[in-house]
């Protein structure tokens, strides 16, 4: 990097307030899991949709409305599933250098 | 440069551009040095016997503190979610190493396939797409660095000190873009 740059992470984006639930172990191991897309100043529109479609097989409409909802909402759900599942989907998001997280369905 | 093309057809595709000797040198350069981060990240993996005996790899629990490196290495959990901090931390050490990995292999191929004085490209599919995730590592890499936002100008007042550097941003920015249009085009 050239050294007079000053270097800062991007910004946490805005969650939306959440109400804690008192749900039990028991109900959260079943409560299948998300994959969060995360709007970035970096990533390309083109390149997100392309890796939504090559990812998760998604026809060009799909990957482009949610590539949509990330550019204007700030964030959408890509794929939902079993634990294993999302943290796959999460992973290969990174290699491709989208931002992503998981969380439990709400 | 000329933007990408696709030349033949079914197996046989490639992605074609020529590059200039000063854009291929940039590119390498850039390369070069976020695959010096990747590696470094790396090697700080905690080396325990249970991975020798295993082979099973585990990598750091808690996420890089340079703001590049954590761009390109982010948090698995939403901050929201019960226990983030948590599970973030397990997946990072499960799945960190093989994500360096493939942003690694994925700069190799840029580094074997991009010749150093500058010429020709030609890249099959899966080298293609490599390409992209390179570039896009690179360009994440430079959008910490030079704060980039969603209405970033195509040029910066001349005292400011990423004034110099905006142009390389906006150029792999192209050359991506170039390069996604060709592949989905």
């Amino acid at each position: 990097m050239p050294p007079d740059v000053r270097l800062s992470a991007p910004a946490e984006p805005e969650v939306d307030e959440r109400t804690e639930e008192a749900a039990d172990e028991a109900t959260l191991a079943d409560t299948p899991w998300q994959t969060i897309v995360w709007n970035d100043p970096v990533n390309l529109m083109s390149y997100v949709t392309y890796v939504l479609q090559k990812l998760f097989g998604y026809d060009k409409a799909k990957a482009t409305a949610l590539m949509l909802d990330v550019h204007h909402k700030g964030r959408a759900t890509v794929s939902s599933g079993s634990r294993e599942k999302v943290e796959g989907d999460v992973s290969r998001l990174h290699a491709a250098g989208l931002w992503a997280t998981m969380q439990r369905a709400s | 440069m000329k933007a990408w093309r696709r030349q033949g057809r079914g197996d046989r595709v490639r992605y074609v551009a020529v590059l200039e000797r000063p854009e291929a040198s940039v590119l390498r350069g850039l390369m070069g040095q976020i695959e010096q981060m990747l590696t470094g990240r790396g090697a700080e993996a905690p080396d325990d016997e249970l991975a020798s005996l295993t082979g099973i790899r585990t990598g750091p629990s808690t996420p890089p503190e340079d703001p590049v490196l954590a761009r390109l290495l982010p948090d698995f959990a939403s901050s929201d979610e019960k226990d983030a901090d948590d599970l973030s931390s397990a997946l990072r050490s499960m799945r960190e190493p093989e994500l360096i990995e493939a942003k690694r292999a994925a700069i190799a191929t840029v580094l074997a396939t991009c010749p150093a004085g500058g010429g020709r490209v030609e890249l099959a599919p899966s080298q293609a797409e490599e390409w992209l995730a390179a570039i896009n590592d690179v360009r994440l890499a430079l959008g910490v660095a030079l704060e980039v936002t969603e209405d970033m100008p195509e040029q910066l007042p001349a005292d400011d000190p990423r004034a110099d550097h905006l142009p390389v941003y906006h150029w792999l920015t192209w050359l991506q873009d170039s390069l996604v249009m060709t592949l989905t085009g």
